[in-house]
């Protein structure tokens, strides 16, 4: 990759962050391409002022609104809540919003999209399987009396029933976990953590009667089994979703060790 | 066959292959290393009919299991349907020639035939 372009902060918005506190320069090194125009990936690199809570997307947004605002990033909520702003920051897949620069402890940054999605562009990436994937796990509540209807009341649990699949339900589908598998890298139709951790968190919930429709789907020769167990799935996840431990409990299910 | 019940038997053949690689290791150590090893010996592990039947066994679990290993680490390098076939069919007649190659041997030791 080369570096196709420099750019230094002008004085004026250097002054301008130092009445905010303490700023430190750090160089920002974006990974730009353009796939579908056939352009090579490069870097552009961009002198950024930064405080002790800057944040990566706020690095970039910086970028965009002083530099280049061709730079192309998804992002939404900025508060680790959409799951819109992964993407590798020195080389490890996080949600840019959810990362401050102050703690990587170095100053050059870069950011590149996650690995194991088609580029759209610079940090954009293609979300299309994750979501179909996401989709096949059947990510609600199956049962025949589901349907509200006057006559329905909630259906009752426990907090231990509730304990056994609540921290799969704070997935935001950033697709990090995706990111950071190494049989996603090489096996294109591997469900992949996300999936099976959602497959997982349907199965385990007792309000749930679909188990038997969403085992059928993992027990594929690309779905559950495929899974090494690396554990860099839920080394990632900014949400402290444990999706190798899901893909454990399921395979449980289907070895008979769990009903 | 579903992938569940491919890996039950890629499971139970390993644990199964485990235990009598363990008991084939303690023969050889029921006397010196080098005597094990000697024709005459050899000769008579494959006489004896319940060493020669664990033989097969051995035989049977390790190419289950290695040429599923084998298909598994395949599938996962590279996808498409008719590669999969391949591969799959592949496997099988891979783990069928040499149970019939491995299986040939043990009959023709047991047997007497050189």
């Amino acid at each position: 990759m080369a570096v196709v372009e420099t750019s230094k902060p002008s004085e004026e918005l250097k002054s301008n962050t130092k009445t905010t506190g303490q700023t430190n320069t750090i160089t920002l090194r974006i990974a730009r391409s353009n796939p579908s125009e056939g352009q090579e990936s490069t870097f552009a690199e961009f002198q950024i002022p930064v405080q002790k809570w800057t944040t990566v997307l706020e690095a970039i947004l910086y970028v965009k609104q002083n530099f280049d605002h061709s730079v192309a990033v998804r992002y939404s909520c900025r508060q680790a809540s959409c799951g819109s702003c992964g993407m590798k920051i020195n080389g490890k897949p996080a949600l840019a919003c959810y990362t401050k620069v102050s703690e990587l402890n170095s100053n050059v940054i870069t950011v590149e999209p996650m690995n194991n999605f088609p580029i759209i562009r610079d940090l954009a990436v293609d979300f299309k399987q994750l979501i179909s994937n996401h989709k096949k796990m059947k990510p609600f509540i199956i049962r025949e009396d589901s349907e509200v209807t006057p006559e329905s009341k909630e259906f009752i649990q426990t907090p231990q029933d509730l304990e056994k699949f609540l921290q799969f339900s704070y997935c935001i589908k950033c697709g990090l976990c995706n990111s950071a598998c190494p049989t996603m890298a090489t096996d294109e139709s591997f469900i992949g953590p996300q999936g099976l951790a959602q497959a997982y968190r349907y199965v385990a919930d007792n309000r749930d009667k679909g188990k038997d429709e969403r085992l059928k789907v993992i027990d594929d020769s690309h779905g559950i089994w495929r899974c090494h167990f690396a554990g860099s799935c839920s080394h990632v996840c900014p949400k402290g979703v444990d999706p190798a431990m899901a893909i454990q409990l399921l395979r449980g299910y289907l070895l008979g060790f769990r009903k | 066959m579903r992938e569940s019940i491919i890996m039950k038997i890629h499971y139970g053949t390993a644990l199964g292959a485990v235990a009598l690689v363990a008991v084939h290791i303690l023969m050889r150590m029921s006397q010196k290393f080098s005597d094990s090893l000697q024709y005459q010996n050899v000769i008579a592990n494959y006489h004896f009919l319940p060493y020669a039947l664990m033989l097969e066994v051995l035989l049977i679990l390790l190419s289950v299991h290695g040429f599923n290993g084998l298909r598994v680490i395949l599938l996962e390098l590279k996808q498409g349907s008719t590669y999969e076939k391949m591969i799959n069919y592949g496997s099988l007649a891979a783990m069928a020639v040499l149970i019939a190659y491995g299986s040939r041997t043990i009959l023709m030791a047991g047997m007497g035939v050189s």
